[in-house]
């Protein structure tokens, strides 16, 4: 290569890692990394899409399971953690820094294949389904470790029996509800916000699983939503997350298939 | 009944004949399913959209584009002095001992590494430790441990290829080591460190792993390099995984095919003029 | 002359000053490029490191033998076992390659042999390029069109199973053991092939016991490095395997594999939990690094 060549290819080179570096310092109106639950993830991408309208800041939203979400806040690798659930003891004792906001209310449905007959199960049945795990009757479909959804499913359908390890374990909300949507014979749970018409939830002990009845308590499975950040929030993490508790913010959650909070 | 030798020759012709259709067929289904099913979804406005998260998967893909590239070139900013520079010392300085030996031993093993370790690696060292979170930085640092030894390999070889006839005569000439490296060896080498360079972009554009890890998952435009992201290879996954859009997964797919398609023409186009400028210099 | 000129200006703008003689250069450089030169060392010293480091935790709390020998996983109750995920990486890894190395010695067989000029280059490229695929295709393939009809086939489930991760694995190992199988193939002296049809020899017969009986060394080599491969495999296996930690009752019985585990938790395990998978990735490190040194030691033989 000629001399010349090479001192261009250099220069170029020195303008490209230089321009991308100034790119990265510029940090504009500011930043916000929301990440956790995948319950949550949608509601947050809604609240995100309105907030940015009016105010000048980069949100991103990932997923990751709600320990993620509550393991990211603590090692500060997001500044908003999500969690569909509450924090357990061990992480209040360990993790006493953080700082927990109910964003909104959720149900946890049972759901079957459209084409599956089962209208309604009992919450024992449910729980025997899930303990013997996968047969030539049911495929059965659970969360993987990390998930606020499977955490409310275990503390109140399993309340302490075991599931089978006999299942498929998928990380996500909407990779259980593609599973079951495309498995005949499969069974899974999902938040109340994921549920449409691909998948068919089941009464459990005769209730459907609906806003009201999760308001009323008479729907079994319910949780919070809920946004956890490492210490008191302060400056534009402060102004999202007061959004999200606004009316304005609170409609949206219910628009979007979630419960408003009070 | 013994089979005559010719019999057991057609025989084990025929069957050798159907690995390879098979081998071929494997790979012709592959592209055109994923192709075939996926092109429908390719619009000006796929290419042009961020995703916009929910179930049914809206959105296009313009935020994984620019992420992909963002990674590509940071990754390859990084790794290509770090992979030159080894490479120059390990055909050109080393001794022959059985220190290099082990020197370079550990480069192979490096490439063995499974690329779900290098993700740890990554999350430990540059998500945590570095305090650089889920970011393109982080990403693009965890590939280049993860490429090192691939371009180290393929440069150095491509330089001890160079013959030893143009490196003495530049010596003979009053040349200083440097100076043959440089302006002698490396030159002569260009293309096939130029085939090395533009490998690794293929195996950056095809990673999962390592990005899925230490990345984030977000689906925005990234705003610089501290930024969270997702290449199109990690969206084809959360697409698949997370949201019922299983022709855009395939549309992402198709559109990863086809890079990874012109990279490989690359490549062989560049070692067939390598081929010849090796016949025509000697 | 051309190399008398003075340093380019790369060196001057960096270095810059009248004691830049390209002999201070030339003593400057061989210590600069020496130390580029064990990069790769240190990187890979590094991760052992890391990776050992991260993992103490649960070494010391739970122990290597309950955690590699444990056949529960289930970290909510604090159960730690990976033999389920060994076995399914194990089994998945030698399906796989049950399918792929027959398949690859054919088409290696093909190529360097049996196959003319012109067919040869269609074929050969063609299985370069499935190398350059990216693993999350190969998934979405198998999720989307191969485990569905398996689950049709086999009459139950979602499709999920050891025989898909084994058929989309064997597709992905296949060509790095076709190539250098051809390449050791080909790399064999004239010699030989001429010697053995001289004396009578079909072309078959010359293939099968003089041919890919002398390279069997470098076709050994590529197998253990589509082994590596295998194992070494996450995105596509948790698509299409079901992430079931259970021992596989059949092919057709969902599993999950070590990376696999590492992938779908690591981002949200803490304390215990993300210690024992750091141990996950140490077992991994480990397994590879003794499957390429056999590789290593193989291809040395070989040569001599």
């Amino acid at each position: 290569m000629k001399k010349s060549n090479k001192a261009l290819l250099a220069l170029v080179a020195t303008l490209a890692v230089g321009s991308m570096l100034i790119a990265g310092c510029s940090s504009g109106g500011g930043s916000i990394t929301i990440g956790g639950s995948t319950t949550v993830q949608p509601l947050s991408e809604a609240w995100m899409e309105e907030f940015t309208v009016d105010n000048d800041v980069e949100i991103s939203v990932q997923g990751g399971g709600s320990s993620a979400g509550v393991k990211g806040a603590e090692e500060g690798t997001l500044d908003i953690g999500a969690a569909s659930r509450e924090m357990k003891d061990s992480e209040k004792t360990d993790f006493p820094e953080l700082v927990v906001f109910h964003v909104a209310a959720d149900g946890v449905a049972i759901v079957v294949h459209p084409s599956n007959s089962t209208e309604d199960l009992t919450l024992d049945e449910v729980r025997d389904i899930y303990a013997a795990g996968s047969n030539d009757e049911w495929t059965v479909i659970n969360r993987e470790e990390g998930s606020g959804t499977r955490e409310v499913y275990e503390d109140i359908v399993m309340d302490g029996t075991e599931v089978s390890p006999n299942a498929e374990f998928l990380p996500s909300n909407g990779a259980v509800k593609e599973k079951v949507a495309s498995t005949d014979n499969a069974i899974g749970y999902i938040s109340l916000g994921y549920v449409d018409s691909s998948v068919k939830p089941v009464k459990v002990n005769g209730v459907v699983c609906s806003e009201a009845n999760v308001i009323n308590g008479s729907y079994p499975v319910m949780r919070y939503l809920n946004y956890i950040t490492k210490g008191e929030p302060e400056g534009i993490v402060k102004d999202y997350i007061d959004y999200c508790l606004s009316d304005e913010g609170q409609q949206i959650a219910a628009d979007e298939g979630y419960i408003k909070l009070g | 009944m013994r089979l005559s030798r010719r019999m057991t020759q057609k025989l084990a012709f025929g069957l050798i004949w159907t690995s390879g259709a098979v081998a071929v067929l494997v790979l012709v289904f592959l592209i055109g399913y994923v192709v075939v099913r996926g092109a429908p979804e390719i619009s000006f406005e796929f290419l042009t959209t961020p995703p916009r998260g929910g179930l049914g998967g809206e959105g296009g893909i313009s935020s994984c584009i620019v992420s992909t590239l963002w990674i590509i070139v940071t990754t390859m900013v990084l790794l290509t002095p770090l992979g030159l520079g080894a490479a120059i010392y390990m055909a050109e300085y080393a001794p022959d001992n059985r220190l290099i030996a082990f020197v370079r031993y550990s480069v192979e093993l490096l490439a063995g590494v499974p690329s779900i370790v290098f993700a740890l690696f990554g999350y430990a060292v540059f998500v945590l430790a570095l305090t650089l979170h889920f970011s393109i930085l982080s990403g693009a640092l965890t590939l280049v441990c993860l490429l090192l030894p691939y371009l180290t390999r393929t440069a150095e070889e491509a330089m001890r290829s160079v013959p030893r006839a143009q490196r003495e005569a530049a010596l003979a000439l009053g040349a200083t080591k440097w100076q043959v490296v440089t302006r002698v060896v490396v030159p002569a080498a260009m293309p096939g460190i130029i085939t090395g360079i533009i490998l690794c972009v293929g195996r950056t554009v095809s990673e999962s792993a390592p990005l899925f890890v230490t990345m984030g998952g977000s689906s925005q435009m990234p705003d610089g390099l501290l930024s969270p992201g997702r290449t199109l290879a990690v969206h084809v996954f959360y697409l698949a995984m997370e949201t019922n859009a299983l022709e855009k997964a395939l549309a992402t797919g198709a559109v990863l095919v086809v890079l990874i398609l012109v990279t490989n023409l690359l490549t062989n186009w560049i070692s067939t003029r390598l081929q010849a400028r090796m016949m025509g210099a000697t | 002359m051309a190399l008398a000129n003075p340093p380019s200006i790369l060196f001057v703008s960096v270095v810059g000053g009248p004691s830049m003689s390209r002999y201070f250069i030339d003593r400057w450089s061989s210590r600069v490029v020496l130390a580029f030169g064990i990069t790769s060392f240190v990187v890979l010293v590094f991760i052992a490191g890391f990776i050992i480091r991260e993992s103490m935790p649960a070494l010391q709390e739970v122990g290597i033998f309950r955690i590699l020998f444990g056949t529960e996983w289930y970290p909510r109750y604090d159960k730690y076992g990976i033999l389920t995920m060994v076995v399914g990486s194990v089994l998945v890894t030698i399906v796989s390659l049950g399918i792929a190395v027959p398949l690859s010695l054919g088409a290696a067989v093909l190529l360097a042999e049996v196959a003319p000029e012109n067919v040869r280059r269609i074929v050969r490229p063609a299985i370069e390029l499935l190398v350059g695929i990216p693993s999350v295709v190969f998934g979405l393939v198998g999720m989307v069109w191969l485990a569905p009809l398996i689950a049709d086939l086999g009459g139950k489930g979602s499709g999920s199973s050891v025989l898909a991760a084994s058929i989309v694995l064997a597709v992905m190992v296949l060509p790095t053991i076709t190539s250098i199988s051809e390449d050791s193939i080909r790399a064999l002296p004239r010699t030989y092939k001429e010697g053995a049809l001289a004396l009578g020899a079909t072309h078959w017969q010359t293939i099968w016991r003089v041919l890919v009986p002398s390279a069997k060394r470098g076709i050994m080599a590529g197998a253990i490095l589509g082994t590596g491969r295998a194992i070494g495999e996450t995105m596509a296996m948790v698509m299409v395997i079901g992430n079931s930690p259970i021992f596989p009752s059949g092919l057709l019985s969902p599993a999950r594999t070590l990376t696999g585990n590492i992938a779908v938790e690591i981002a949200a395990a803490v304390g215990t939990h993300q210690s024992v998978l750091y141990v996950t990735g140490l077992v991994l490190f480990v397994l590879v690094m003794i499957i390429n040194s056999a590789s290593v030691l193989a291809y040395k033989r070989k040569v001599d």
